[in-house]
């Protein structure tokens, strides 16, 4: 993945810079040692790597604006960092940048029942935001497989989903409010404890922008009432053709599920052997699960288990209490890890129409065949987001270019049945040169626009989500 | 001017050599009158896509609404944000079409607990003021790949583009509901009823409060959807938990659908002469917001005291009224011309203003689309 090089003049300046940011920030909050900035080299897209210019950690809105201000005068690009667990390379430095982490801003500032809000600094991880509410009763929904690491700010970067979005929502339908700082250092409040927009959605523009239109500090989200229960249930079946008619029955009886996740044979027993969850020996297994009272689980679970039957399953087995409920979703939830452990992988994030669900996984296997690498599969079969896992072996010459290079097919095969590129991670630099096959360029043109609005110099986050090409001239004024 | 296929909009619009005044039913005449050349979007219509396991429908703009929602239906499916009919309260008539409720995000009473408009957007194709055909988003449900423009072009009154195409998510249509009602309930008990009931665990999916309606006394309800068994259930469970609240009654002699399809299109405010006012803030801050309306002010709450609607006395500067408070003020009804010195839309900080003018600039950088409507 190819990077821009780095401004030779920007780097001439590095100390300057740092006397510049040590002025306005607490000791120690400016890090400029090159063993240190070590540390900030990359995301978890850890393929790529490239120690920064210096990183700061700023604990205030006002830090973080004076950071910016100072950059903004000094023309250097900044690359806003949350926990640096995106897996799409959004936080991934260029030499010439300051990286700008929120992880010291972790306060809660407020929490309002009755609002049904939490307002938080955005270096607070996601499942911490659940942790401030939790003993009330509360929750907040998104829930990304890397929940106890990932902070608010990337979620809110990226527009991060998780496996109970069926039902909740991704982030951008769990966001009321946010304070940006504009790369000039502008800081402004957007949306709050109230609901929509007056004008234009600019709140709805900024999720997911992948923290190239501004730094968000702090944010406004929404929590809800904990339901009174939730448990799973388990089918499997022989082939994903089958599987794929039973999701699309049950979404069609009416019931919504808060989540189906579809697992293959190849993720089955790699998370059986990780975690022993109980799964049975199958070539598609789908866990399901459903909320509300006891006898209100019973009813949907019966009806759930009906529409299953009729598809001739070859196991099936409901969660009969919490422990068997933990187990069944610690498989599922450890996937990505339990693969980490025998193989190098690539974790690829795009959508489908459920309905073209087992053509694609048909497709998939022919492609992991003619690429000479195998593929597991695990994804959120309610909503199509798929996340194909590409095993591969880093020691070995030209094997990650075979991956990534199958990653792109796969990713193409996903647009080309009427889905997209990415459904949770994010573009970042690895599907950033995809962009194509989704859009034409003046698709492209339309969003760079918004970027020369918020950020007219192009120095937030510059060389992520566009073709480097589409975004030379724009980057280089 | 009235395209029938996005290419025929394209040109139009890049044809055009002054402002364009775009509509389709005509139903939501909401923002200042503006001039302009028409632009009638009604023949750009038809469903293109509805896959109900998929739970995704895509139509074009002109689309009737109503044709939507028989599709739907006939899947035991529904837009689930439920967007309003303005017909009675605005006093318009025409047929309400799919581009029109996008373009103006336009969300009822379920929209606290489901989301508005804009959360069910999973796609959309538009024309810039250029004449440049784009689209962003997608068909399916989970999609971050580049900006989301859906969201910006939802609510944007087709003043950034004049979409062609929306993509929707929707939910199946539950099998049943049922309503609790309180009777007699000051504001502040009404929040504070509506908020013990959407912090439960029983899935209030609306919560509204009325005031001098037809009963005479304040109403408040909650809203309960889903299987027979689960919203009997339920119903019981909260009726329980809201004791404190005084007596409540379950459903009523009206059927609960007519009830919050009301509340939903202000139906009872049909031959309302006064200025209606839409207020979006924070629940807590309902009962102090409403203390401080005109006398004689009727007052309807949803989304748990986070809506307030509001009947005035003609020409109520209502923001001068109220001064500052957290949210927004939108005049969506006002007999006669409207004094320029009163916006429509809720005036924005300087920076957000600033951001706004950027986008229309990148946008239409003509300035022919609705041009000042949503000033």
């Amino acid at each position: 993945m190819e990077m821009p090089a780095p401004d030779a003049r920007v780097m001439a300046r590095k100390a300057r810079l740092v006397s510049r940011l040590q002025e306005v920030l607490p000791d120690r909050s400016v890090i400029h040692d090159p063993m240190e900035t070590r540390a900030y080299e990359c995301d978890a897209l850890t393929a790529y790597r490239c120690p920064p210019l210096c990183a700061v950690l700023p604990g205030t809105t006002q830090e973080v604006s004076d950071v910016l201000r100072i950059c903004h005068e000094e023309g250097v690009p900044v690359v806003p960092r949350g926990s640096g667990t995106s897996l799409a390379g959004g936080a991934l430095p260029t030499a010439d940048c300051v990286i700008l982490g929120v992880a010291r801003m972790t306060q809660v500032l407020e929490t309002h029942y009755n609002d049904r809000i939490i307002r938080v600094q955005t270096g607070r991880t996601n499942l911490s935001v659940t942790g401030a509410v939790e003993q009330d009763g509360f929750f907040y929904a998104p829930d990304p497989s890397s929940q106890l690491a990932c902070a608010i700010a990337g979620n809110i970067a990226m527009n991060s989903g998780g496996a109970h979005c069926l039902k909740y929502g991704v982030t951008t339908n769990n966001l009321l409010g946010v304070t940006l700082v504009q790369m000039d250092g502008t800081i402004v409040e957007i949306g709050g404890a109230h609901m929509d927009a007056s004008s234009y959605d600019l709140l709805g523009l900024i999720c997911g922008s992948e923290g190239q239109l501004g730094v968000v500090t702090e944010a406004t989200l929404r929590i809800l009432p904990k339901p009174e229960g939730a448990r799973p249930i388990m089918i499997g079946y022989d082939s994903a053709e089958v599987a794929g008619a039973c999701v699309s029955d049950i979404i069609k009886a009416g019931v919504l599920p808060v989540a189906i996740e579809y697992m293959d044979r190849l993720l089955i027993k790699v998370c059986e052997e990780f975690a022993q969850a109980g799964y049975p020996e199958c070539g598609a297994l789908l866990i399901i699960e459903v909320e509300g009272s006891p006898s209100e689980i019973d009813a949907q679970l019966a009806l759930i288990g009906e529409i299953a039957r009729r598809h001739e399953p070859v196991a099936m087995q409901e969660a009969l209490d919490k422990d068997q409920a933990a187990r069944i979703w610690a498989g599922r939830k450890a996937a990505f890890s339990a693969v980490g452990r025998i193989s190098d992988y690539m974790c690829l994030d795009g959508t489908i129409p459920v309905s073209a669900l087992p053509y694609v996984l048909r497709r998939i296997e022919e492609l992991s065949v003619q690429y000479g690498l195998a593929v597991g599969n695990v994804f959120h079969a309610g909503d199509g987001n798929m996340h194909p896992l590409i095993l591969y072996d880093a020691n070995k010459d030209g094997d990650l270019e075979t991956c990534e290079a199958l990653g792109a097919e796969i990713l193409k095969l996903c647009v080309e049945v009427g889905g997209c590129l990415t459904g949770e991670h994010g573009v970042g630099i690895e599907k950033r040169d995809l962009m194509g096959v989704q859009f034409s360029s003046e698709d492209l043109e339309a969003q760079m626009a918004v970027k020369d609005v918020f950020d007219p110099k192009w120095l937030l986050n510059p060389a992520k989500v566009f073709p480097l090409a589409n975004s030379e001239t724009r980057r280089a004024s | 001017m009235k395209p029938t296929t996005e290419t025929e909009l394209s040109e139009a619009v890049a044809q055009a050599n002054g402002p364009l005044k775009i509509s389709a039913g005509g139903t939501r005449g909401i923002g200042r009158q503006i001039d302009g050349a028409p632009l009638n979007m009604t023949g750009l219509s038809g469903i293109t896509l509805y896959e109900p396991g998929a739970l995704t429908i895509v139509a074009q703009a002109g689309t009737p609404l109503a044709e939507i929602e028989a599709a739907l239906a006939s899947e035991k499916q529904r837009l689930a944000f439920e967007p309003m009919d303005c017909r009675k309260v605005l006093g318009t008539s025409g047929s309400p079409t799919i581009g029109g409720v996008i373009a103006t995000n336009s969300s009822g009473p379920r929209r606290v607990v489901v989301g508005a408009a804009r959360d069910h957007m999973l796609g959309v194709r538009f024309v810039d003021g250029t004449g440049r055909v784009l689209k962003n988003g997608g068909r399916v449900m989970k999609n971050v790949t580049g900006y989301d423009l859906v969201k910006l072009m939802t609510g944007s009154y087709g003043t950034l583009g004049v979409i062609s195409e929306v993509s929707l998510k929707v939910l199946p249509t539950p099998e049943t509901e049922g309503t609790l009602t309180i009777h007699g309930l000051s504001v502040e008990r009404a929040v504070a009823a509506m908020s013990a009931a959407l912090t439960s665990p029983f899935e209030v999916t609306g919560a509204a409060h009325l005031i001098q309606s037809d009963a005479g006394s304040p109403e408040t309800l909650l809203r309960i959807e889903g299987f027979e068994a689960s919203v009997a259930y339920r119903l019981a469970r909260l009726k329980d938990a809201l004791y404190a609240f005084g007596d409540v009654q379950t459903s009523g002699a009206q059927s609960p659908s007519d009830r919050w399809r009301e509340i939903r299109d202000l139906a009872f405010w049909a031959d309302c002469a006064d200025d209606i006012w839409r207020l979006s803030v924070r629940p807590s801050d309902a009962p102090g917001i409403v203390a401080r309306l005109p006398a004689g002010a009727r007052v309807v709450l949803d989304w748990g005291g986070g809506l307030i609607w509001a009947a005035v006395p003609n020409a109520t500067d209502l923001r001068a009224e109220l001064g500052s408070f957290s949210g927004h003020a939108t005049l969506i009804k006002a007999r006669g011309e409207v004094r320029p010195s009163i916006p429509i839309f809720h005036p924005e900080p300087t920076a957000i203003a600033a951001l706004n003018a950027g986008l229309r600039a990148q946008f239409d950088p003509r300035g022919i689309l609705n041009p000042g409507l949503m000033n």
